[in-house]
């Protein structure tokens, strides 16, 4: 038998799941009170390099709510060439092409090793690929001839049968024509006036006069394919796009002393979801924002255009003081769920010094798969590589996108699907799996996740339904079927069936293997999530308090004391490490807004709620080596006591990579010791982390902020913010150790949260 | 090296002009110039003597001199070159500044002098450059001053050479040349002139050369470079695929392929730009002066004027008008009463001789059925004509048989001569004279007793020719149509009277001209007509009288007309800084009414006798007759039309106003397509560019152009000298409109020329194949506003549309013709406006200056009352041409638009009249905006808009002041410069209605008529309109009848002598198009004949109302005379000729069915009448003297209007003559119309019945 660990590894790496629990509770009673709900985090696309799809349809359970897949889990009569569905227990015929299965011929779906497996299916025409530029002008000179540059570099990168569209705006809004010779054709409109799709629609000419029938239906996207001059293969355009974008220029239109440029970032993406609502909906597509500034005028404003008026911040906005916060992030949520409904993802590339707006416009990529990236400039690698990585390829070469996924849950009888946290939204389906209880995004069995990328991963919430006065047999299993539904970016319709299995326990007489099957890094991360879904609508503390809450009856549940004795406590191995994950997610930028501008939080928080299970957990807790001339680099603790003079520290947040030279080590390179042969070990030394760097950089998307700092240097503190403080000004002396280097904080080190945490979890009145 | 040139107008007041006629003058100078004359001279010449011509005459009205001695004086002057003379002559206009001063005043003295030309090499230059500084903003400053400086030695100069010339010269009287222009004066206002000039006009000149620095910089800064970037890789290169490149550490591969394609991109356009202006700048600027004065603008004028003086004029005119008149003064106008019975002795006194019966054009008692065997008609009357002896006989023995007047019409023109003189000369004392009605009795009878007998009205004065009349009424048997008033009369009485020699304005009261007869003008005092004409030249003292009378009292001001080239425009006055000098109370600008008191330091308002102070700079003494002593040097002071540099406070929101700008907007929906409009706007628009209005020829234009086409939606363009290819921004957002571009749409059309070609280029293809066929219109004219608010200027918007706006957005229309509703009471419904929404967007447009020309061209009905609305508010104009086919309307669509295009017009107008208390304006027809009672606001005003203004007593007017106007128009100039164009106009007071009558000017009235009806019927049923119209006339006619007629039989019909043609051109206008519509005439046209009607001068509106026909088949084709027009009636329209018809609109070409083969092979080059091409639109060329003159004459028709006529051939019996039939107006017309015998039964009816 494999332990435990062994067997969540091998689960993610075949199915992409990871449980919180690997044994599930029976009885609802008995789910409650483990605390961390039955929950997973699904990686719908797992790359599976050695997972061929398979060029045939699924085979559906027959019943009508059910339609669950044909999986390893279901009882075949081969004989009868009847199956049996594991989640209604309907039995179903097999299809006629699948007269000749036997025990020895079975298709791929019935065996094990194929727990997940995808079909390509043949479902309507194929639709291109479709990019979607919104380009704002209010740019810089510097960093608009840079955004071009990368704009005219990426259409190289794009598949040429992909359609590729271009929005520009400023003060007024243009699409291009892109379909014209000789003079350049754009439709222009103004800034502050919202409209409705059907007018768009109607100005832009995508209406044919006869076909626009009392509801405003949109053409089948076919008809639209010929007739849309906006959106032409990139093959055709391309020259003409090129020079279409070198001669982009500056919104001309003046900027008085004092005054913010106005950018109709608003009515711009308005159009943009407008245009392809009208003519590609239901298709995948991109819709890829480059902005350099907040929204400033029209419907979605964040900022007036007022220099003297600064931009929210998180200050201002407790305090109720944010004028256009609410208007703009209702209408960009609005926005945001039409382009949902129509399968189209809009990225947000804001790259200014100051904050674009994030905050309210994060919604059109959290909930429409989209990816943000924030940087200073267009004009820094940071925005160039991330953007030039959004159309990499993977080991097919093919593009790392999907579009227009849709995730259906089926549940074994005794299990209900509570919600989803994920950059995905409702299409509100009740099904027979759904629970009344929602975490998350609920009240549905299925889900629409625009955009994919082999990384996006959600969090699903499960509730146990069965009554405790209704056992379940022993060794009964309950089953859960991911069906996820997408284009592939070669245009290709997969489905992508994943079931798993886990076995019932009776957590009364069994909480010790139930405990063992705890996954305390899905677990950590689980709840993170519930936790920074919860602060998008509660107020900070509350969710602390929240948190706190849930880890102290969690110690309480496993933890092994005697009452009132904090010293007595203890926790098992397969617990041991939640506190500390729970200690850094405190504290993390997801649930902390000081420091960070409502900008930033937003950003974090979204990439946090789409990241898999170990990019999350970096998040939550960063990782950080230790160089020396000691030996090989080691991960040494997240710890003020790690940072040494003589070491060099490598801390990965995720969102920066920080090599950080501790004091000897800056000095000695200040002094140029690694340019003298004789100190060829030294230079080594100081080149290790550097490759090290190089190597996350180039699979990490986005792009972290790369940090090269040193003792001393101002960029330390992006690692003196993450460090447990464990030596403060507080304590230095009284630790009586030299080493480590103090953090000036006033916050609880690790030791101090531990200490409380065991007082609270063993005092009897808690 | 243009520039210099150009400033050349020598005269320093020319300035204005210069833009204009330099323009055509240049060509003239040049030729004129190769004598071996230095050029300047014939330049000057020009202005000098259209000068002079003015100051012998006007001057001798107010020093009590003969007129005629003037006359004669200069005459000699003219004839006998004197050396002196010459060297006189020549400086003065010239009149640069430093040698200005002596030849101003040579010219003082002499007063009429020639333009001897004195080839005084620095003068030229002198002048040019003052023209220069004004006119042209770009002057270079220093020329500027130079100029300048010399002048104010010259002062004392000038008056030692006065003194020398008076005595060399002779004749002049003292007081009389002061005309000369401007010597003091002009140094005076030259060295006003340096202080402003420099610094308003630096400005712009800066203006013009920045712009391109700017643009390069602002281009090449970008590529510098981007690629030294920080230390972050560049990602691009290109191949480096993707993941890998990315560390820090790597050294960026520099995407050198795509940078340098950019900034090579932008290089070339640039350096052209750049590099090309400053050459041009700086070659204009750094041409030396003197080379540029050499050629003339000017010079024209002086060649054309020598010779009129010398020749023609001097002889004919001083001899008959000075003897004759001087004699017979006596006479006032009146009419004779017609009268069935015998002569009456009584009647014949009360004739004055001179104007009035005698006149009376109609003629001849040839035609005139002899009283005996047809009773004349007893009512008629005509406004006899002094029958001259020798002419009676022949007329009164046959009624209809002789042929038509003819014979009379050589005897005529004596007489009248004799008695026009009298008239027209209103010498100074006239008024005093008048009472003398005696003296007059003493001609008439002469003539009277011939007629006697036969004609039934003795005194009736039988014109000669006319017929008057047989006027029997008794009997009622039909009238003769040669028996009643004719306009071919009166029209060709005018000619020969007046047509000889140039109205002197400085008179007050005399009425001018009428607009058919050819005359110069000259300015002393009081707005030419060609700027002012009134109804009334002697105004009601009360208002009672004016109430009695019924008279409109009325000015028909066209305030930028055109004038012919041997006229000068109003010169450029400059008050320096602080602006105008204005009267305290009403603010009337200085003008020559202002009376100086207290030695010159105050003056008192000739309108509102407020005394106000004069500012120091403008002090001057004043002479023994309490004038100032530089009077005649400043225009201000002595003539009666100028303009003013208008400072920073006459401008909007007190900024300098920007050059302004045109807009094409074009139509590119199917018909608009199919019909060929955009194809060829198109490629007219290419050459037409360059043709742009500006003040100085030689400059580029500052007006800035821009393009936007449309359908359902709108599409602009951005032409940007920098970019390869224009780029179209399409606006679909046409419920609230906007302007999409900031930079790049207006531009100027030097700089952006290869992408404005290219763009023209293009539009046609981009929309051949087009299948909208919906329009929006209220959204096109918001577009254009729009832009000019913008760019924060004035402008006009060309807009070519082709149908009704039935596309959803504001200002849609739908189709509402109802032909039911004509002659209910819901007509008047469609005159006005379908929705509000235009008239709030005119509101808006006329507020930022934004002028709308419309061109149309309908398939069917496109409410043009509605559309109109815009347009005829903002100044602007429509033209329409229905059914518009390519190929046939390509030639009026043309020359309309090019007429169009390259108007001198002012922009973002306001035009107030002033008045001396007593009257005041009341009411203003036109095309026009107004927010208050007094303010015309004119978003454009181009040289033939005219207003109409109307006057009403609030008070006395005294008989010795008369009554005063000043019509002051501040506008923008095409070059962006803020102008007060003042036209003055005195006209005298009277107490006496018999004075009013004998002053009044028919056509005018007529117009006032026609536009007072013309608003009419927007509120009232046509019928009251018309009603109301006849019933005005006739209690003018009948209070005529009653005070100031001699006593007759109430059966005859006594008419006015200046108003004898009122019934006929009433007539005219009761039953044209818009009061009395025939049944195939559509509502379209009607308000399009509307609106165009309301902003007629008084020339077009003459031709509207009574077209010129001309009998072609007595073309003269040796001389340059024309034939004598016949009446607009079938009747006289032989079967054997072949008529051109005019109606200002429309040339008709009508063929008599026996035409005489001959003549159509020289015209038509057809054989026979059955050959001859109905459809054509043009006379073949034809080498022939008479198709040539004939094509001549067309030509030089169309040049006078301003709209160009189409041409149509019209044979006898075909269909197209019903058309043709419905302008003979004397004739009843297929709608109802009366005939003009009818009519004037009709009106004597009416007053007849007022009588009793």
């Amino acid at each position: 038998m494999t332990t435990y660990q062994e067997f969540i590894q091998q689960n993610e790496d075949r199915d992409g799941v990871r449980c919180s629990w690997n044994l599930w509770p029976s009885s609802r009673l008995e789910a409650t009170r483990l605390v961390v709900p039955v929950s997973c985090l699904f990686t719908p696309l797992k790359e599976r390099p050695d997972l061929p799809p398979v060029h045939y349809e699924p085979v559906l359970c027959s019943r009508a709510n059910c339609k669950a897949v044909l999986n390893p889990l279901c009882q075949v009569d081969f004989r009868a060439k009847i199956w049996a569905c594991n989640f209604c227990f309907q039995r179903n015929p097999f299809p006629p092409s699948y007269a000749g299965i036997s025990e020895v011929n079975q298709p791929a779906e019935l065996m094990p090793q194929f727990s997940t497996i995808e079909y390509i299916v043949q479902r309507g025409p194929p639709t291109p690929l479709i990019f979607l530029y919104v380009v704002d002008t209010c740019l810089e000179e510097e960093d608009l001839q840079a955004l071009r540059e990368s704009l005219q570099m990426s259409l190289s990168l794009l598949p040429p049968n992909a359609l590729v569209g271009l929005i520009t705006f400023g003060r007024m809004i243009q699409v291009h024509e892109l379909s014209c010779e000789g003079i350049a054709k754009s439709y222009v409109f103004r800034g502050t006036k919202e409209l409705t799709p059907k007018q768009i629609q109607e100005m832009l000419g995508l209406m044919k006069p006869g076909v626009s029938g009392p509801h405003g239906q949109p053409l089948a996207p076919h008809d639209a394919a010929a007739s849309c001059r906006f959106l032409q293969p990139v093959q055709k355009v391309d020259m003409n796009l090129t020079d279409l974008l070198g001669e982009l220029q500056r919104d001309p239109w003046p900027v008085p002393q004092g005054k913010r440029p106005l950018r109709s970032t608003g009515i711009a993406l308005s159009i943009a979801v407008g245009l392809l609502e009208g003519t590609f909906p239901n298709t995948g597509a991109r819709v890829m924002l480059f902005t350099g500034g907040p929204p400033t005028q029209g419907p979605g404003m964040v900022v007036g255009d007022e220099l003297k008026t600064p931009i929210r911040s998180w200050h201002d906005i407790q305090k109720d003081n944010a004028r256009h916060l609410k208007k703009a992030t209702k209408y960009y949520e609005a926005l945001a769920n039409r382009a949902a409904v129509n399968g189209h993802s809009i990225d947000i590339y804001a790259c200014a010094l100051d904050q674009t707006g994030l905050l309210e416009m994060k919604c059109l990529s959290n909930l429409t798969g989209g990816h943000i990236v924030m940087g200073d400039s267009f004009n820094t690698s940071l925005f160039k590589q991330t953007f030039q990585r959004v159309f990499s390829k993977d080991y097919n070469g093919e593009f790392r996108m999907a579009f227009g996924g849709i995730l259906e849950i089926k549940t074994s009888r005794e299990l209900k699907v509570s919600g989803a946290i994920g950059p995905c939204v409702s299409l509100n389906s009740k099904g027979s799996c759904v629970s009344e209880n929602e975490l998350g995004v609920g009240g549905t069995c299925q889900w629409k996740i625009c955009s994919l990328s082999p990384s996006t991963t959600l969090a699903l919430y499960f509730e146990v339904v069965n009554q405790h006065n209704a056992p379940i047999p022993q060794g009964g299993r309950g089953a859960i079927q991911f069906v996820t539904q997408y284009q592939h970016s070669n245009m290709q319709k997969r489905i992508r069936v994943t079931t798993i299995a886990r076995n019932w326990a009776d957590a009364q007489s069994q909480i010790q293997h139930i405990e063992a099957s705890f996954d305390q890094e899905a677990a950590a991360v689980l709840m993170a999530r519930l936790g920074v879904f919860r602060a998008e609508s509660e107020e900070g503390p509350d969710v602390l308090r929240w948190l706190d809450r849930q880890l102290i009856r969690l110690c309480q549940k496993f933890g092994q004391f005697n009452k009132d004795d904090p010293s007595s406590f203890r926790l098992s191995e397969s617990l041991s490490l939640y506190p500390q994950f729970m200690f850094h997610l405190r504290r993390s930028p997801f649930l902390q807004v000081f420091n960070n501008s409502p900008d930033e939080s937003s950003y974090y928080r979204h990439h946090f709620v789409c990241q898999d299970l170990t990019q999350s957990l970096i998040m939550i807790q960063p990782i950080l080596y230790s160089y020396s001339f000691y030996g090989p680099p080691e991960p040494v603790l997240l710890d003020s006591s790690s940072i040494l003079p003589d070491r060099i520290l490598l801390m990965d947040t995720f969102f920066q990579l920080v090599i950080y030279h501790g004091e000897t080590i800056s000095q000695w390179r200040k002094a140029r010791y690694q340019d003298m042969a004789e100190y060829e070990n030294f230079k080594q030394l100081l080149q290790a982390p550097l490759d090290d760097a190089q190597e996350i950089l180039q699979t990490r998307f986005p792009m972290p902020r790369y940090i090269d700092t040193e003792h001393g240097g101002s960029q330390a503190r992006f690692l003196l913010s993450k460090v447990n403080p464990s030596q403060t000004h507080n304590n230095l002396y009284a630790w009586g150790q030299e080493s480590g280097a103090p953090i000036l904080t006033d916050d609880v080190s690790l030791q101090v949260f531990m200490d409380h945490l065991k007082k609270l979890a063993v005092s009897s009145s808690a | 090296m243009n520039v210099n040139q150009q400033p050349h107008m020598a005269s320093p007041y020319g300035q204005p002009q210069s833009g204009y006629q330099g323009y055509q003058q240049t060509g003239y100078g040049n030729q004129h110039v190769p004598g071996g004359y230095p050029t300047p001279y014939a330049p000057y010449n020009g202005p000098a003597s259209t000068y002079q011509p003015g100051p012998p005459q006007g001057y001798s009205p107010y020093a009590s001199f003969s007129s005629k001695a003037l006359a004669t004086n200069l005459v000699s002057d003219l004839s006998s070159p004197s050396p002196l003379d010459l060297g006189m002559r020549g400086p003065p206009t010239s009149g640069p500044p430093p040698v200005s001063g002596t030849q101003a005043y040579s010219q003082f003295g002499q007063g009429d002098t020639q333009n001897g030309p004195p080839p005084m090499a620095a003068l030229p230059s002198v002048s040019q450059q003052y023209t220069h500084g004004t006119m042209q903003l770009s002057g270079p400053q220093s020329s500027f001053n130079q100029p300048f400086g010399a002048p104010p030695t010259s002062m004392q100069q000038m008056t030692n050479q006065m003194s020398g010339m008076q005595i060399g010269s002779t004749v002049p009287s003292p007081a009389g040349p002061g005309y000369a222009p401007p010597t003091v004066s002009q140094a005076s206002a030259s060295a006003a002139y340096t202080p402003s000039a420099p610094s308003s006009f630096a400005p712009s000149s800066a203006v013009h050369s920045q712009p391109l620095p700017p643009d390069s910089v602002a281009q090449t800064a970008p590529q510098p470079f981007y690629g030294a970037p920080p230390t972050p890789p560049q990602p691009f290169p290109g191949a480096a695929p993707p993941f890998s490149a990315a560390g820090p550490a790597q050294p960026p591969a520099p995407p050198l392929g795509s940078q340098q394609s950019f900034s090579q991109a932008h290089p070339p356009s640039q350096p052209q730009f750049t590099s090309a202006p400053p050459p041009v700048s700086t070659a204009s600027y750094g041409g030396p002066p003197p080379t540029t004065q050499a050629s003339h603008p000017r010079a024209p004028p002086l060649t054309s004027q020598p010779s009129t003086f010398s020749g023609g004029p001097p002889p004919t005119s001083s001899p008959s008008q000075y003897p004759q008149p001087m004699p017979q003064q006596p006479p006032v106008s009146q009419p004779n009463p017609f009268h069935s019975g015998p002569p009456q002795p009584t009647t014949a006194a009360g004739f004055p001789p001179q104007g009035g019966p005698p006149l009376r054009v109609p003629h001849p008692g040839v035609q005139g059925p002899p009283m005996t065997s047809q009773g004349p008609p007893t009512s008629q009357t005509n406004h006899v004509a002094p029958p001259q002896p020798g002419m009676l006989p022949g007329p009164p023995p046959v009624n209809m048989a002789g042929p038509p007047a003819q014979p009379s019409m050589q005897g005529y023109p004596p007489q009248q001569n004799g008695a026009f003189g009298q008239v027209r000369g209103p010498q100074p004392g006239y008024v005093g004279q008048y009472p003398g009605q005696q003296s007059y009795v003493a001609q008439p009878p002469a003539q009277a007793p011939a007629p006697a007998p036969k004609r039934l009205d003795p005194d009736s004065i039988p014109s000669p020719q006319a017929s008057d009349i047989p006027p029997v009424q008794k009997t009622r048997h039909r009238i003769d149509p040669d028996a009643i008033p004719s306009p071919i009369q009166v029209i060709e009485d005018d000619k020969l009277n007046k047509g000889n020699e140039p109205f002197v304005t400085g008179v007050r009261g005399q009425v001018p001209p009428l607009v058919t007869t050819k005359f110069q003008v000259k300015d002393q005092g009081n707005a030419s007509p060609r700027f002012i004409r009134c109804t009334a030249y002697n105004m009601p003292c009360t208002s009672d009288m004016a109430k009695q009378s019924q008279v409109p009292l009325a000015a028909v001001i066209k305030p930028l007309a055109t004038l012919p080239l041997d006229e000068n425009g109003p010169y450029i006055v400059d008050h320096g800084e602080s602006g105008p000098i204005r009267c305290n109370r009403c603010k009337a600008y200085m003008c020559p009414y202002m009376q100086f008191i207290e030695g010159g330091r105050r003056f008192q308002c000739g309108f509102c006798s407020c005394v106000t102070e004069v500012p120091p700079h403008y002090f001057q003494h004043l002479d023994h007759t309490g004038k100032r002593v530089d009077c005649y040097d400043r225009p201000e002071l002595s003539m009666g039309s100028y303009e003013f540099l208008a400072t920073v406070d006459y401008c909007k929101n007190n900024k300098i106003p920007q050059p302004p700008a045109f807009i094409f907007l074009i139509d590119v929906s199917y018909n608009a397509v199919k019909n060929g409009m955009v194809a060829i706007v198109c490629q007219e628009l290419k050459t037409l560019l360059d043709y742009l209005p500006r003040e100085n020829p030689n400059v580029a234009s500052n007006i800035r152009v821009g393009f936007v086409t449309y359908n359902k939606v709108l599409h602009f363009y951005n032409v940007k000298a920098s970019l390869a290819q224009p780029q179209m921004m399409v606006v679909s957002d046409v419920a609230d409109m906007f302007v999409p571009l900031l930079d790049g749409f207006l531009v100027n059309v030097a700089e952006s020329r290869v992408v404005i070609e290219s763009l023209l280029d293009q539009i046609p293809d981009m929309f051949a194949d087009t299948r909208e066929t919906e329009t929006v219109f209220g959204p096109v004219i918001q577009a254009g506003l729009e832009a000019l608010k913008a760019a924060d200027c004035a402008g006009k918007l060309f807009v070519f549309h082709s149908s009704l706006p039935i596309a959803e957005a504001p200002g849609k229309l739908k189709n509402r013709e109802d032909k039911k509703l004509v002659g209910t009471d819901k007509e008047k419904s469609l005159f006005q406006a379908q929705v509000s929404f235009y008239s709030n967007l005119a509101k808006e447009c006329v507020a930022q200056g934004c002028c709308v020309d419309l061109f149309l061209f309908p398939n069917q009905y496109v409410d043009v009352a509605t559309l109109g609305v815009v347009p005829t508010s903002t100044g602007g104009s429509i033209y329409k041409y229905t059914y518009f086919q390519g190929q046939a309307d390509q030639e009026r669509f043309l020359n309309d638009l090019r007429k169009d295009v390259q108007k001198q017009m002012g922009f973002d107008a306001v035009m107030r009249v002033r008045t001396s208390t007593g009257i005041r304006p009341t009411d203003f027809f036109g095309s026009f905006y107004m927010s208050n009672t007094t303010d015309v606001e004119l978003a454009g005003l181009d040289c033939d808009k005219t207003v109409t203004v109307e006057f009403k007593h609030d008070d006395k007017l005294s008989e010795e002041t008369g009554a005063l106007m000043q019509c002051a128009v501040l506008y923008t100039s095409c070059s962006g410069q803020r102008r007060l164009r003042v036209h003055n106009m005195a006209v005298n007071c009277c107490t006496q209605l018999a004075d009013l009558y004998r002053n009044c000017e028919t056509d005018t009235i007529i117009n006032y008529f026609a536009k007072y009806a013309y608003r009419g019927v927007l509120n009232n049923p046509t019928k009251n309109v018309r009603d109301s119209l006849i019933n005005q006339c006739a209690q003018i006619l009948a209070c005529y009848r009653k005070n100031c007629a001699s006593p007759s039989s109430a059966g005859q019909l006594i008419l006015p002598e200046c108003m004898k043609l009122l019934p006929v051109y009433l007539n005219c206008v009761l039953k044209s198009d818009i009061l009395h519509p025939g049944a195939d005439i559509s509502l379209d046209d009607r308000a399009y004949l509307r609106q165009l009607v309301s902003a007629m001068d008084v020339a077009e509106s003459h031709a509207f109302f009574y077209p010129r026909l001309l009998p072609v088949h007595k073309l003269n084709v040796e001389g340059n005379a024309l034939p004598v027009a016949v009446r607009d009636s079938e009747e006289r329209l032989s079967k054997g000729g072949v008529y051109l018809l005019e109606t200002g609109l429309n040339l008709f070409l009508w063929v008599g069915a026996n035409a005489q083969q001959e003549l159509l092979q020289n015209i038509f080059g057809a054989p026979a009448f059955s050959q001859i091409d109905p459809n054509m639109t043009s006379l073949p060329i034809l080498d022939n003297p008479y198709s040539k003159r004939l094509r001549e004459i067309i030509e030089s028709f169309r040049a006078q209007r301003s709209r160009y006529m189409k041409l149509m051939v019209v044979k006898q019996e075909d269909k197209l003559e019903l058309i043709f039939k419905h302008f003979l107006v004397e004739d009843k017309n297929n709608s109802g119309g009366a005939s003009y015998v009818d009519f004037l039964c009709h009106m004597h009816k009416e007053i007849r019945q007022l009588l009793s």
